[in-house]
């Protein structure tokens, strides 16, 4: 992978750039000559052992459609990376898998989205014990403003999870350990946690969400409010939990994708373009658009 | 992993318990929605059917026949002879004819509280201005007496008593069978200021003494809250005084009316020797009340100006005044009207302050000025309601749907002002 | 001329100079080759002529109006006979009404004394000589103002200058006036309540059990001027204001936690509008409903229980004053509530919470601060409020906590001892302003202290 690393270029000299602003005529050219055919995907998007099995998928909001046809498996314990240009839907994808979109009015979500089986938008379907198995950790850290205890108590608690207090205190501190926390903060686990630094934050987010013991974990660019220290950090807590979760993360850093994932799908414009081996993606794109966005030429 | 499906089994059992709390914490919000809205709507059926009465009048149609014998009344141009002259006779005799087994003293005077008291001067009056008329038979329109009234509007109200005797019922059934009382749209409710009788009595003094209330406090309000807004926003700076003087606003907004009829009562009436009771300190006091609420309502206004609009009218040369004055201002105009209307509206309902600075007194005709003494239509309202004779009651709901409707109009300008003129940027 | 006619005379005059000074402004700019050949706009200059002739002669006319009728009085008094002047401010304003009632004709001139005849004439010639002079003064300057800002149009003048500084004056003195309301509110209660203290000792005040102000029958009684104890008027304001919060919190912070969480865009645009109506329902019209249906409907239901009911009880007053706060508490639960980030809802809801979950153990907490605030400001409105409680609430000061009985409030009583015919600076009197300082005071500190809360909470929330 650090054969890659030197190929693209790092966070700091990649601007986020505006949607597919026009701006370089060589991207324009491309664009008009690269037809992408609506629910075609190149590389490897189907698994033996799916956890998610999603066919089919549109998502739109109003009248806009935000996802256009897209099937894919996300297999057991492996770690995803979406990536791709703002705005071109991979956000909006990952909030369909514990329907977090639900509480926006306007959207309306078809197709097939199968978790272990079983139909998540089914309208029998409880999204209180979905969201229980399927956790997610937000681009910025948002701790309650409560203790650091309470807070990764705090799913615990709503499920009823532990009977005992000293059942609660194991969760906490096992919790805490797994996100890496646990020495910085076991000393002062009374202390309120918007205190704590962005990055202490955001691990106390994914301690929060892993309390809960969920089977898969979406991460929503989990480390674009973190500076690189913290990001490091965070980075290598998904290497360690990808062992025991299987892990959907959404990244704008190309790097993290690199650096984290097993696959990758490479989002354009509400299509998924290509799903594929992380080192395939970063090496030897099959599709044209994947390499002009990995080789920096829009973004 | 090995723990993660037994886990999900304990949420899956937690579920149902969890849903119900759910159920019962959102049938509590519509529960308590549910208090609030009925609550209105008791409110409004209570007033409504308490005072939709007020807008009738109960009127006694009679042939009088004005003979100057039975008044004792010869020449009618004569102030002396119309001074001791009695006019009470005609309407007994008129009433009389309906019923002529009613007679002796005491059976006249039972017919004569048939109609109110005003009934003889209008006899009076009328030959006054028509002293021809002397001997002649008239059919004329009488108010009834207050008991008739109550009696003809609200005999099977248990919450009014009937004070008339058996023979005066029976004589007021009669007549309405007969056409000869009546109830009619009531338009001495507008048409005349306060009595010591409910059937005379009506809200014109107090609208009017309201609208010149009204027109002080807008007059003072509106600029000076206008204009404290545009130099906090635009020219204050930063500092103490500043600060001290937003601390201010916000309290003022926040101190109890009855306060600001203390500092009338101590500094206009006490101080400067205003006199009471009339509009221009009644307009002052709720002016000073009125102030930090559109102080409050023109600043948010003119926030919502984007900068940019004051960066371009700068950019071209324009002073700071020449900005604020031909782009601010005019842009966030809606805003501050919408929130001056909103607290003209409070002003109009207010009460308390008023009492304090002597606009309680008993007015009976319109007020020509700003220092003509007046009372004001909550005032109004007040003493009615706090009064003991009965047919008050609901002249004072009659006067509360016409505030209310005062009210909601202005705030439904309001809205719509707001949405005709605002534009989002 | 009277001043309401005076007024719109100098605006008159002020935009006559406004029109003078623009043509004179174009006038000079004429043979100089055009407008852009003066410092100014003409309309600065003609702008500074209105404001030059406008401010001078409104400051005479509201400094001549505010203190004539004092000046009138001294110079009335003055000329009395030694032997009729008043030794106390009571008798000098029953004497001045029978001077002012004998000038204007309402009494007749003949059976009065011979000094107040006199001085009756005295205020008539000194009203009508005030009125002209004020008349001829305002004028005067206003027409001075304006011939000088007339001749200052000048080319070389730059008159937008000190247009505009004047005008950014004016406002600073509109912003300043807040503060003159405050001084003058704590100004007006604060004097007559050192006077009262001067009469009852301020620990009778604040200790003291009974009030009862009305009982000062003749001058010369024993103590006649009555027991001024604050207590029970303390403890039924509370009694009352707690019954409307019991009533205004819940109900409120629910339906705002209901529109907030739950109710879809049409039902929460029908509804709110509805609960705001609530709040502009004039006080009076509470004060109706309250004593006119709700309590005799409580004493009713209380009496059929078997349970002693006053005709005012404490609970009707409370009940209808719980429903005039509900929309107040239901808005500014909503804005706190509304100011709790999303992150925070969706941080709860993806780990699984219920909606009611994430309400109550995340938002209701965060927001806990501002709801507090807001709470607070709810207490110092119904502590403050006035109509209802004179209307439903009664007069007799009883010490009690039964919800049944009557008491009465510190607004009760300020308001009843001010209406009407007030005995000047009798200890009745003197004594409602002490309330009323008490009343400011009270409310003051609860507004100051909410605010800071809500501010405070705001902060935390950006």
């Amino acid at each position: 992978m650090n054969s890659i690393n030197s190929t693209i270029p790092g966070d700091a000299t990649m601007p986020e750039k505006a949607p597919l602003a026009v701006e370089d005529p060589v991207t324009e050219e491309r664009r008009e000559t690269v037809e992408i055919e609506e629910g075609k995907t190149v590389g490897i998007p189907f698994s033996d052992n799916p956890k998610f099995a999603l066919r089919n998928v549109e998502v739109s909001y109003g009248d806009t459609r935000a996802i256009r046809n897209i099937s894919l498996d996300i297999a057991r314990n492996e770690v995803i990376a979406f990536i791709g240009p703002s705005g071109c839907g991979k956000s909006t994808f990952l909030r369909c898998l514990n329907r977090m979109n639900d509480s926006i009015d306007t959207c309306r979500v078809k197709g097939s989205l199968m978790l272990d089986g079983d139909d998540i938008y089914d309208p029998r379907r409880d999204v209180v014990e979905l969201r229980a198995r399927v956790g997610m950790v937000f681009q910025k850290p948002n701790p309650f403003p409560k203790s650091i205890y309470e807070n990764v108590a705090y799913g615990p608690r709503i499920h009823g999870l532990a009977n005992r207090k000293s059942d609660l205190d194991e969760i906490v501190e096992s919790s805490l350990r797994k996100a890496g926390l646990w020495d910085e903060v076991k000393d002062r686990l009374d202390a309120t946690a918007t205190g704590m630094s962005g990055g202490q934050q955001q691990r106390l987010c994914i301690a929060r969400a892993i309390a809960v013991s969920p089977e898969v974990i979406l991460m929503d660019e989990p480390c674009s409010a973190l500076d690189p220290i913290a990001t490091a950090k965070v980075e290598e807590l998904i290497a360690e939990m990808s062992e025991s979760y299987t892990i959907v993360i959404v990244t704008h850093s190309m790097q993290q994708a690199a650096r984290v994932s097993h696959r990758t799908a490479y989002f354009h414009l509400g299509h998924l373009v290509e799903v594929n081996e992380t080192n395939k993606v970063f090496t030897a794109p099959e599709h044209e658009l994947t390499e002009s966005y990995i080789t920096g030429r829009f973004g | 992993m090995s723990n993660s499906s037994s886990q999900v089994e304990i949420v899956r059992q937690s579920l149902r318990r969890r849903y119900r709390k759910e159920r019962r914490f959102r049938m509590y919000g519509i529960a308590a929605i549910a208090v609030a809205l009925l609550s209105l709507f008791i409110l409004f059926a209570d007033i409504i059917g308490k005072g939709y009465t007020g807008f009738l009048k109960t009127t006694v149609t009679l042939e009088v026949e004005l003979d100057g014998d039975t008044m004792y009344l010869e020449d009618p141009t004569n102030p002396d002879e119309i001074a001791m002259a009695d006019f009470t006779a005609p309407i007994i005799a008129a009433l009389q004819t309906h019923f002529p087994e009613a007679e002796g003293s005491a059976a006249n005077r039972e017919l004569a509280r048939l109609v109110g008291s005003y009934a003889a001067s209008d006899i009076r009056d009328l030959l006054e201005a028509n002293p021809d008329l002397l001997g002649t038979i008239q059919t004329m329109e009488f108010l009834a007496h207050d008991t008739v009234s109550v009696y003809v509007k609200h005999a099977d109200n248990p919450r009014y008593t009937v004070r008339l005797s058996e023979r005066q019922q029976q004589w007021v059934d009669e007549l309405m069978e007969k056409g000869v009382i009546e109830t009619g749209f009531n338009d001495i409710l507008f048409s005349k200021g306060d009595s010591r009788e409910p059937a005379n009595a009506g809200i014109l003094s107090a609208i009017v003494g309201s609208l010149l209330t009204m027109f002080v406090t807008l007059v003072i309000s509106f600029p000076v809250g206008v204009a404290a807004a545009v130099y906090l926003e635009e020219f204050a700076p930063q500092n103490r005084l500043t600060d001290f003087i937003e601390v201010n606003i916000n309290n003022l907004a926040a101190v109890p009316s009855i306060i600001f009829g203390l500092l009338g009562l101590a500094v206009f009436i006490g101080l400067f020797g205003m006199p009471r009771s009339v509009p221009v300190v009644g307009g002052l006091v709720l002016a000073l009340m009125t102030v930090p609420t559109i102080i409050i309502s023109s600043r948010a206004a003119i926030k919502s100006v984007p900068p940019s609009i004051r960066e371009a009218a700068e950019g071209i040369g324009a002073s700071r005044m020449q900005v604020v004055l031909h782009h601010v201002v005019p842009l966030a105009m809606p805003g501050m009207l919408t929130g001056s209307i909103i607290g003209m509206a409070q002003a109009l309902g207010e009460t308390a302050p008023l009492l304090l600075i002597g606009m309680v007194a008993f007015i009976v005709d319109v007020p020509d000025g700003l220092f003509d003494a007046a009372t004001v239509l909550p005032v109004q309202i007040y003493l009615w309601a706090s009064s003991a004779e009965q047919g008050f009651i609901e002249l004072a709901s009659a006067g509360i749907m016409v505030l209310l409707t005062f009210m909601i109009s202005m705030n439904a300008l309001a809205i719509w002002l707001r949405k005709r003129l605002e534009r989002r940027w | 001329m009277q001043t309401a006619n005076l007024f719109p005379l100098v605006l008159i005059l002020a935009a006559v100079a406004y029109w003078l000074a623009f043509q004179r402004s174009r006038a000079v700019a004429a043979p100089l080759g055009g407008v852009r050949h003066l410092k100014a706009l003409p309309t600065h200059y003609a702008a500074r002529a209105a404001l030059w002739s406008a401010i001078p002669g409104l400051i005479v006319l509201a400094l001549w109006t505010g203190f004539e009728g004092k000046v009138i009085q001294g110079i009335v008094m003055g000329s009395l006979p030694q032997d009729m002047w008043p030794d106390s401010p009571g008798k000098a304003s029953l004497l001045l009404s029978q001077i002012s009632n004998v000038a204007s004709g309402s009494l007749d001139p003949d059976l009065a004394s011979e000094p107040i005849a006199k001085a009756a004439a005295l205020l008539k010639t000194l009203r009508e000589q005030s009125s002209l002079f004020m008349t001829i003064l305002v004028i005067l300057i206003t027409v001075l103002g304006a011939a000088f800002a007339w001749f200052r149009v000048a080319p070389h003048i730059n008159a937008r200058n000190s247009v505009e500084t004047t005008l950014r004056r004016i406002f600073f003195v509109c912003a300043a006036l807040a503060v003159l309301i405050t001084l003058g509110i704590v100004f007006s209660v604060i004097l007559e309540t050192v006077r009262f203290f001067g009469r009852v000792p301020i620990t009778d005040f604040l200790f003291g059990t009974s009030w009862s102000p009305q009982t000062a029958l003749r001058a010369d009684q024993v103590g006649a001027d009555g027991a001024f104890g604050v207590i029970p008027l303390f403890t039924g304001t509370l009694l009352i204001s707690a019954i409307a919060l019991l009533v205004a919190v819940p109900t409120g912070l629910l339906s705002a936690i209901y529109l907030s969480e739950y109710a879809g865009k049409k039902v929460r645009s029908t509804i709110k509008p509805l609960l705001e109506l609530l709040a502009g329902i004039p006080t009076v019209v509470y004060g109706f409903f309250a004593a006119l249906t709700v309590a005799p409907f409580i004493r009713d239901l209380a009496e059929s229980i078997g349970l002693e009911a006053s005709s005012q009880s404490a609970l009707a007053a409370g009940l209808v004053m719980g429903i005039m706060i509900i929309p107040f508490v239901s808005s500014l639960s909503d804005d706190v509530i509304n100011a709790v980030p999303q992150s925070l809802r969706d941080g709860s809801l993806a780990l699984g919470a219920t909606q009611s979950e994430t309400m109550k153990k995340v938002i209701f907490p965060a927001a806990l601060p501002g709801i507090m605030g807001g709470i607070l400001l709810a207490a110092s409105r119904a502590i403050g409020e006035t109509m209802i409680v004179v209307m439903a609430a009664g007069l007799a000061a009883n010490l009690t906590a039964n919800p049944l009985d009557s008491v009465t409030t510190v607004t009760v009583q300020i308001a009843t001892l001010l209406v009407g015919d007030q005995e000047f600076d009798s200890a009745k009197t003197l004594s409602a302003f002490a309330l009323g300082m008490l009343l400011f005071i009270v409310t003051l500190a609860l507004n100051v202290l909410a605010l800071k809360i809500v501010r405070k909470y705001r902060e935390q929330y950006e």
